[in-house]
């Protein structure tokens, strides 16, 4: 049982929710997560750790509405309990002296690349970094960014802010930069992830990814989590969560990552938020 | 009255082993209540009567846990079940348990002198009936307890493993605390066994037992995440590691990660202990699959293939590559999978996954086998049948191969040596590991193995912790 400490919309259908769990907040380093049991009688969801407080033992996490069990955690209110909040599970992310990193984020990443820049910052490296969205109404943390980065650019969909598109025009974003990035790390949906990838293949940038499969345990029992990445079978839990981007069999993830779409969303139709997200290419949403 | 086996009348010795009445299979197939109702008190008097109550025991050598078993009979045939489940709690603090899902007929009743007559002592029915028996009276009778030593001992993982450390512990006067890293305690009695073979009230009334002893449960709590073996240390005079089963095994053929294809792991933990059968009264999403093959032909591989008939499924078929003579299944439990409709497929081995368009498998490519000469296991090798391919049309697949040790304690406590395999390296009589004031045992040691196992090797394990806290050797 961990005491929900403030639970808030943070722009439409993302929500931020900090739990009293002192000893991951001692624990917790950039990139890990947490599983989360919503209701007694549920399923457990591995969410990305945000942020955290060892002092005031807290951790907050992000995370989009889009089925049964986030549905349950959109309901909680400061004074309730999580029934399960268990970690910090995964490996860190890689924090070392790098030079350029380029961070972009998207949907609930945005959140979890808080620590990671946090931490590359800290280790002397140069933090830039892309926010990507539908509409500027979507994108949150702006103020706890500007801080850290040397520059912050944004992708809109809509052109609302920054550059218009989707993330693949992040190779004119790139090419505006005066220094090429020396190493990318994505957070966020699986599009995106996939997508910049893809992009940054070409461009010779190494790109870590932070994935987010389905899991049940997150301690290398279930199996749920696996893919393929360069021809081998990894577990996303024990293995990962952090993968070298250019080497993730992505059309194999992105099935797998969906296979509870249509459960979900028959759980969800009480509310027409998720479906509206639809538009976007999310990956829980295409 | 349902007899196993054919009354001898010539003999004097009563051979009607005494059959425990079951559900029948068609109902059975739909619900997910225990399959077995257990001895009446009329049976369990019945059958403990035939016991020879021989001078020297063989069944009791069959016993991983050694249980004094003439002597827990002996007061069943006198009616006096306190006496007896007190005797039975000696040796074994979860009786509930191993009465269900100890494979007795390899073990404790495969030395009964009767078995060659026919007519070998139901044992594991008999201990069962105890357990229930106290459950049902509604109070427990609290053991007297060592007096306190002060000692404090951390117990990594609540499968049978760390329960029987855990009771025997507690019994000798130790301060004992189970970390759990899932939400509840149990491990693979709570999250693998289903609901139909061993009910999770039962599990959850043997916590409650141990928690009466006074054992401390910490759930939602990895032990090498949110606290190191090392940092535990600091804390507790002694750590056992009995963390179970990891990462499932695959195949390695072709398809494996398409979606449909589920590890057992997944598979059971979803429907027990996320409640998924319960869906969609459980915010657990499940999928409806019409025609389920489950790989593997093992007590895990059986229970997933009984649970795809209860999900709702029309079709469910155990594929494996030996004979049925060769299943590693206890014979209860694949009879009780074929009766209640289990199709066995026998002699085939699946060779590819084949997916459709979206990502979902469709079919499987399977090459039929036959048996060729007996292996370092004594079974016959399975050897292809060249030319014998075929597509079997299917929903969804469970591959029940078995699992690696669970990589999470080694992984992050330097010094805790591993074999090739990934197992502990513990020796067999104590349980002691490569470092200091750590033991393990269970599936964390020897790999895949029974509940009974693991109990055994907690048992030795606990001796061995307790003659450390108490005189400094290990």
């Amino acid at each position: 049982m961990n005491k929900v400490i403030e639970r808030s919309m943070i722009v439409p259908n993302m929500h931020v929710l900090v739990v009293e769990a002192p000893e991951i907040a001692t624990k917790v380093r950039p990139g890990q997560f947490v599983i989360v049991r919503g209701a007694e009688e549920g399923e457990r969801i591995p969410l990305s750790i945000a942020d955290y407080d060892p002092e005031k033992g807290t951790i907050t996490i992000v995370f989009m509405e889009v089925g049964a069990s986030t549905s349950v955690l959109a309901g909680l209110n400061a004074g309730d309990e999580v029934p399960t909040c268990v970690g910090p599970l995964g490996n860190e992310t890689v924090i070392d002296t790098f030079g350029n990193v380029l961070l972009i984020g998207g949907c609930y990443g945005i959140g979890s690349l808080y620590p990671v820049a946090k931490a590359l910052k800290a280790k002397g490296n140069k933090v830039s970094i892309v926010l990507e969205a539908r509409s500027s109404y979507l994108i949150y943390w702006l103020d706890k960014y500007v801080p850290l980065a040397d520059r912050i650019y944004t992708i809109t969909r809509d052109g609302s802010m920054g550059t218009k598109g989707h993330i693949s025009r992040l190779p004119d974003v790139i090419h505006g930069m005066r220094e090429k990035p020396d190493r990318i790390i994505v957070n966020g949906c699986t599009y995106l992830m996939a997508h910049t990838s893809e992009v940054t293949r070409d461009l010779a940038i190494p790109t870590v990814v932070n994935l987010n499969p389905i899991m049940i345990d997150g301690t290398g029992m279930c199996g749920v989590c696996r893919v393929t990445v360069g021809g081998q079978m990894k577990f996303a839990c024990v293995d990962g969560p952090e993968f070298n981007g250019h080497d993730i069999d992505w059309k194999e993830f992105l099935a797998r990552r969906k296979a509870y779409l249509r459960e979900e969303s028959l759980f969800f139709r009480r509310s027409d938020a998720a479906f509206a997200h639809k538009e976007g290419k999310c990956a829980w949403h295409e | 009255m349902n007899d196993d086996k054919t009354q001898e009348k010539t003999s004097k010795i009563d051979l009607n082993r005494r059959a425990m009445p079951h559900q029948s299979p068609k109902i059975r197939r739909n619900n997910f209540e225990e399959v077995a109702l257990g001895y009446t008190q009329e049976l369990a008097e019945a059958e403990a009567s035939r016991c020879l109550q021989c001078k020297k025991p063989r069944c009791q050598t069959g016993c991983p846990v050694g249980i004094d078993i003439p002597a827990f009979i002996g007061c069943v045939k006198k009616g006096d079940f306190a006496a007896g489940i007190k005797k039975l709690k000696e040796k074994n603090c979860l009786p509930a348990i191993s009465g269900r899902v100890c494979p007795q007929e390899s073990q404790c009743e495969s030395k009964c002198i009767l078995l060659n007559k026919g007519g070998e002592i139901a044992i594991g029915r008999i201990e069962r009936f105890l357990a229930d028996w106290e459950a049902a009276q509604g109070k427990i009778d609290l053991p007297e307890k060592a007096k306190p030593t002060g000692k404090k001992v951390a117990i990594v993982g609540s499968g049978p493993a760390g329960l029987t450390v855990a009771g025997d512990l507690i019994m000798l006067g130790h301060e004992v605390t189970i970390f759990e890293a899932l939400h509840k305690a149990g491990g693979v009695l709570v999250y693998g066994i289903p609901e139909f073979r061993l009910p999770k009230a039962i599990v959850a009334r043997e916590l409650d037992y141990l928690k009466m002893l006074g054992v401390k449960v910490f759930t939602d709590f990895v032990v090498g995440k949110t606290r190191s073996i090392d940092e535990l240390l600091q804390e507790f005079d002694a750590v056992f590691v009995g963390t179970g089963a990891g990462l499932p095994w695959f195949m390695d053929i072709p398809g494996e990660n398409l979606n449909g294809v589920y590890s057992a792991n997944e598979y059971l933990t979803r429907m027990n202990l996320m409640k998924g059968y319960l869906a969609p009264k459980a915010a657990t999403p499940v999928k409806k699959h019409l025609k389920v093959a489950v790989v593997g032909g093992g007590n895990v591989a059986m229970d997933s293939a009984r649970t795809a008939l209860r999900m709702g499924a029309a079709e469910s078929h155990i594929v494996y590559r030996r004979s049925h003579k060769e299943l590693p299944a206890r014979a209860e439990e694949a009879e009780n999978a074929e009766e209640e409709g289990v199709i066995f497929d026998v002699l085939t081995l699946p060779l590819a996954y084949i997916g459709d368009e979206n990502g979902w498998i469709k079919e499987i490519e399977c090459l039929k086998m036959e048996l060729g000469e007996p292996d370092a296991s004594g079974r016959r090798t399975p050897v292809e049948v060249p030319g014998s391919n075929f597509r079997m049309p299917i929903d969804a697949v469970v591959v029940a191969i078995g699992n690696s040790p669970n990589p999470l304690v080694p992984q992050t406590t330097p010094g805790l040596d591993t074999t090739k395999r990934g197992t502990l390296v513990a020796d067999p009589e104590t349980g002691r590991t490569t470092r200091d004031k750590v033991w393990a045992g269970g599936d964390i040691v020897t790999g895949a193995a029974t509940v009974i196992l693991a109990m055994g090797a907690g048992r030795k394990a606990a001796n061995a912790i307790h003659e450390y806290l108490t005189t400094g050797k290990q």
